[in-house]
């Protein structure tokens, strides 16, 4: 490409070198046009690529197409990175990119004492000041001299750096993500190679545009190093391991787990899913991706798209759903009839804030007790919970395991962070992944069909229409034992009641042991489910390090619970068990085992800090 | 190659399971004929399933030994689109009261209707709440005494066959409980049809609702108030069959042939029509003031939504391996 180099001349300024860190946190904020998600994603490759461990998570816009400049209008991105595990995207920022007004105002009370402030100073002027609700130019205000200020005046700079190239305006300030970029990556070290070859693979059709978006890169990493010694620092320690990787959310990281489990299953799939964010990103996936052997189906509503996948069980295919909000109850109706006809669907259920439609783009946990509960009748079900956003690929081959070898709807709990939030991950190779046995029923002259025997799992046959021999009748009515005949017989009631909850209860005897992290007994264990676990961890690791005798678990089962967590329970002195909700697991922990457990709750939409787990643990273990 | 045809009588399509209904119900009769036309379809019992929901009517796929699935309240067509979906080469029927059809599930029959999926839908309707004893129900006329309308129902009932027709159905037809030899022929025009078939079952509820059909079950009276509807024939009716119906502009007309009204002012019936009009224009016509359509109302060929389905997936890219799924567009790899 004439004009264009695909490295960068290191300056001979002198700035120092950089300051070794073990990880930081960066968020990128703006309006929705400022391009803060391409230029996160770009500085997150970057630290990946050199083997930092990296988590992100997007922080959307109030509404879809807000004025510019408004508050309601604010998109940000934020990327933690380190040379050791991490389970969060952080909890202070160490820079904050404000690239207006309303984003410093939005983000200001995140960022740490220590950290750095990056404004776009071109927007910094009275009108846009206004919009955010400023009386005054906030980078006046005595309350901006706690941190260091970088005030760049970004749009100039961007404008200039690319003058020489021909473009149309909106494809110069376009250009301005990648100054930021240039800004960011030198703040950092990152290495930009990657991102210029990005540059070049993306606008391979339009030279003016590969050579605009680089020169604008240069100038942002070329002003960065004039701003002053002691800025840079660099995360220098490698942490992913060898091999294959790609940056993941929790939503198709499920996806792709269905995926798999139809794979290794030899099932057909049927994914009905109706539109409600966040529980759409699966219906798109499945959409985008096309496969053979996967139908997928818009409904009417959310109780369609559970009735279909129901109806696909009962057909003979894996029947998946996902659903959000109010959706969630609607969909207890099905799973109280795929319970009782013993049918194999997966429903995941997003858990946002509520009740009813609450704040819709904002996370929760509070749909625990639905899922335990939330049906007609003496109704357990299998309900899992997806821990991180990786994690979604092994909780959904998970859930598929068990719904068809228990015969038995399963619910997979997850949540409006998650399926949003990414993560390095460690690709598989389709062949290391573990096989799922369906057994669907054969005919067979000598033994007809009693649709309502059990397996050595207290699990009934799957007798698929199409096979001779197989005709029977299920639903929604009480089954005789064995022949599946309705029946109003007492005493058949109570123990097909019974039945129903052992073959539940049977799946905790074979699963594996808990993982406890850190001391096998001692103090306080924190046991967290579903998002928090994230969070929880590295609260523990932080009090570990601090010499305090803290262990933790995770639990992905929770109907039913691992058989051994009472035992793990009854080892510490104290559990505390933080919740995005106002202590459910804490309330089934408690009448589950008779124990007393502390909650830590949180209820504001927004996942827990670290630190407000930790500091909820110190103050548990009292003044040292 | 020769197509094995099976024989098959109704007994073989019997289950094992006690039919309960109230003596003198309309659904035995149902019952009967639908396991006669089963018998003659040549279909096996295996690849047939009944999906039904709530309420008496609902009761019959457990009667029937072919596959069967009794859902909740109103969701039977979308368990019975799941079903097809999983396994297209199924028959698949849906059996719904009026009350099932046309108050929880009214969504879901309207948009199976709508994606024309390869569904027989059986709509029984008498107008009241059965199974739950005695309410008056969607369908129920203005005036119907109920246990929930002591004083007669007020609300405006709807008409399944209008509403079929306007959900885009593309075999819609109506016939009675007690008319055998029409209700087998309607059956086995619904089960030839590839798409939705639609088939509205006036029947009498014997405890709730008794005799409300019998302007179309009286031997006497229903020559004058039905019009057997024929495919490419003019629309007429009576013991003579010298009344007949003819548009006066898009209002329809009753008119009797002979004073200055001959064959060629008579509405034909066309069940191909591209246009469902004349159709739902037909399925307005309630009594006493014009006589009621039994037959086939609308029976077009449309393509079925599996159709639709593979052909759209024949469309643009080749699926990808599920390794590159895996991978993403952006994974890159570490030494």
């Amino acid at each position: 490409m004439p004009g264009t180099t695909l490295t960068i001349a290191r300056s001979t300024i002198p700035h120092g070198t950089p300051v070794e860190r073990a990880a930081a946190v960066v968020r990128f904020a703006g309006d929705a046009n400022d391009g803060v998600l391409l230029v996160g994603t770009q500085f997150t490759y970057a630290c990946a690529m050199v083997g930092n461990a990296v988590m992100t998570v997007p922080d959307p816009a109030a509404e879809i197409r807000a004025p510019a400049g408004a508050l309601a209008g604010v998109t940000a991105f934020q990327c933690h990175f380190a040379g050791h595990a991490i389970h969060t995207p952080g909890d202070r920022l160490d820079l904050l990119v404000a690239l207006n007004p309303s984003a410093l105002r939005t983000y200001i009370g995140d960022l740490s004492p220590a950290g750095l402030l990056l404004v776009d100073s071109d927007r910094f002027v009275p009108d846009e000041w206004a919009k955010a609700g400023y009386v005054a130019d906030p980078l006046q205000d005595a309350a901006l001299q706690a941190f260091r200020v970088l005030a760049v005046p970004i749009r100039q700079l961007n404008r200039e750096a690319v003058a020489r190239v021909n473009l149309i305006p909106t494809e110069i300030e376009r250009c301005k993500s990648f100054f930021v970029l240039g800004l960011s990556y030198w703040l950092f070290d990152r290495p930009p190679e990657p991102t210029f070859r990005w540059i070049r693979e993306t606008y391979n059709k339009n030279p003016g545009l590969v050579e605009a978006h680089t020169r604008a890169f240069k100038a942002g990493w070329h002003h960065a190093e004039t701003l002053g010694p002691g800025l840079q620092s660099r995360v220098g320690q490698r942490c992913l391991k060898s091999g294959k990787h790609r940056m993941i959310n929790g939503a198709t990281a499920l996806a792709l787990g269905f995926l798999a489990a139809a794979r290794q299953s030899g099932l057909p799939m049927v994914y009905a899913g109706f539109p409600v964010a966040p529980a759409s990103e699966l219906l798109h996936l499945f959409t985008e991706w096309k496969q053979e052997n996967i139908q997928v189906i818009q409904p009417e509503d959310d109780l369609a798209a559970a009735n279909i996948a129901l109806g696909a069980a009962f057909g003979g295919s894996l029947g998946v759903t996902a659903t959000t909000s109010t959706g969630i109850a609607l969909q207890a109706d099905t799973l109280a009839l795929a319970a009782i006809s013993e049918l194999p669907m997966v429903a995941v259920h997003v858990q946002r804030a509520g009740p009813s439609l609450g704040m819709p783009t904002r996370t929760e946990q509070a749909d625990l007790l639905q899922a335990f509960y939330g049906r007609n009748g003496e109704c357990p079900v299998v309900v899992l919970a997806q821990s991180s956003p990786s994690d979604g690929f092994r909780i959904a081959i998970e859930a598929v395991r068990l719904a068809v070898t228990r015969m038995t709807p399963v619910v997979v709990l997850t949540d409006t962070y998650l399926m949003s939030a990414s993560e390095a991950w460690h690709v598989p190779s389709s062949s290391e992944l573990p096989m799922v046995l369906a057994k669907q029923t054969k005919a067979d002259p000598e033994h007809p069909l009693l649709p309502y025997s059990r397996d050595e799992h207290l699990a009934r046959p799957w007798a698929i229409p199409g096979r001779a021999g197989l005709e029977h009748r299920t639903g929604g009515m009480e089954k005789e034992a064995n022949t599946g005949a309705v029946s109003y017989d007492p005493a058949n009631h109570e123990a097909m009641v019974a039945l129903r909850a052992r073959k539940i209860a049977k799946i905790a005897e074979k699963l594996p042991p808990l993982v406890v992290h850190g001391p096998k007994s001692g103090d306080v264990l924190i046991v967290a489910w579903g998002s928090v676990c994230g969070a929880t961890h590295d609260a523990a690791e932080r009090c570990r390090a601090a010499g305090l005798n803290v262990a933790n678990i995770g639990l992905t089962h929770l109907s039913p619970l691992p058989a051994d967590l009472v035992g793990v329970l009854r080892k510490y002195r104290r559990v505390l068990v933080p919740e995005l909700n106002a202590g459910q697991l804490s309330k089934i922990l408690r009448a589950e085992y008779l124990l007393d457990v502390v909650s830590l709750n949180k209820v504001q939409g927004q996942p827990f800090l670290v630190s407000e787990i930790e500091a909820k643990v110190r103050q548990l273990l009292g003044p040292c | 190659m020769s197509i094995p045809v099976l024989a098959m009588t109704a007994s073989d399509f019997s289950s094992a399971q006690e039919v309960r209904w109230c003596p003198g119900c309309g659904d035995y009769s149902i019952l009967s004929q639908l396991k006669q036309a089963l018998a003659s379809f040549g279909v096996r019992r295996e690849n047939i399933v009944f999906v039904s929901g709530v309420g008496c009517a609902s009761r019959l796929p457990h009667y029937i030994n072919t596959f069967g699935f009794q859902g909740s309240y109103g969701r039977a067509p979308a368990l019975a689109t799941g079903v097809k979906l999983a396994n297209p080469n199924l028959q698949v029927w849906v059996v719904m009261g009026d009350g099932d059809a046309c108050s929880a599930g009214l969504t879901h029959l309207t948009h199976a209707l709508r994606r024309n999926v390869d569904l027989k839908i059986l709509l029984i309707n008498n107008e009241v709440f059965g199974l739950s004893r005695g309410q008056q129900s969607p369908t129920s006329r203005v005036g119907t005494c109920s246990k929930t309308s002591p004083d007669g129902s007020v609300e405006t009932p709807l008409r399944p066959v209008s509403i079929a027709l306007a959900a885009e159905a593309t075999f819609v037809a109506r016939t009675v409980d007690v008319d055998v030899n029409h209700m087998s022929e309607i059956f086995e025009k619904a089960a030839m049809h590839r798409g939705s078939g639609f088939v509205e079952i006036y029947q009498n509820c014997k405890i709730f609702n008794d005799g409300v059909f019998e302007y179309a079950t009286d031997a006497v009276i229903k020559t004058d108030s039905i019009i057997h509807l024929e495919h490419g024939r003019p629309i007429l009716f009576g013991k003579d069959r010298n009344h007949a119906l003819r548009l006066n502009g898009f209002e329809p007309e009753v008119v009797t042939l002979g004073q200055g009204i001959t064959m060629d002012d008579i509405l034909i019936h066309d069940e191909r029509a591209a246009e469902p009009t004349l159709a739902f224009l037909l399925s307005r016509l309630v009594g006493p003031q014009f006589p009621e359509c039994l037959g086939v109302f609308r029976n077009v060929r449309k393509p079925t939504h599996q159709q639709l389905l593979d052909a759209a997936f024949q469309q643009g890219d080749p699926p990808r391996a599920f390794e590159s799924l895996l991978a993403g567009d952006e994974s890159w790899t570490l030494a």
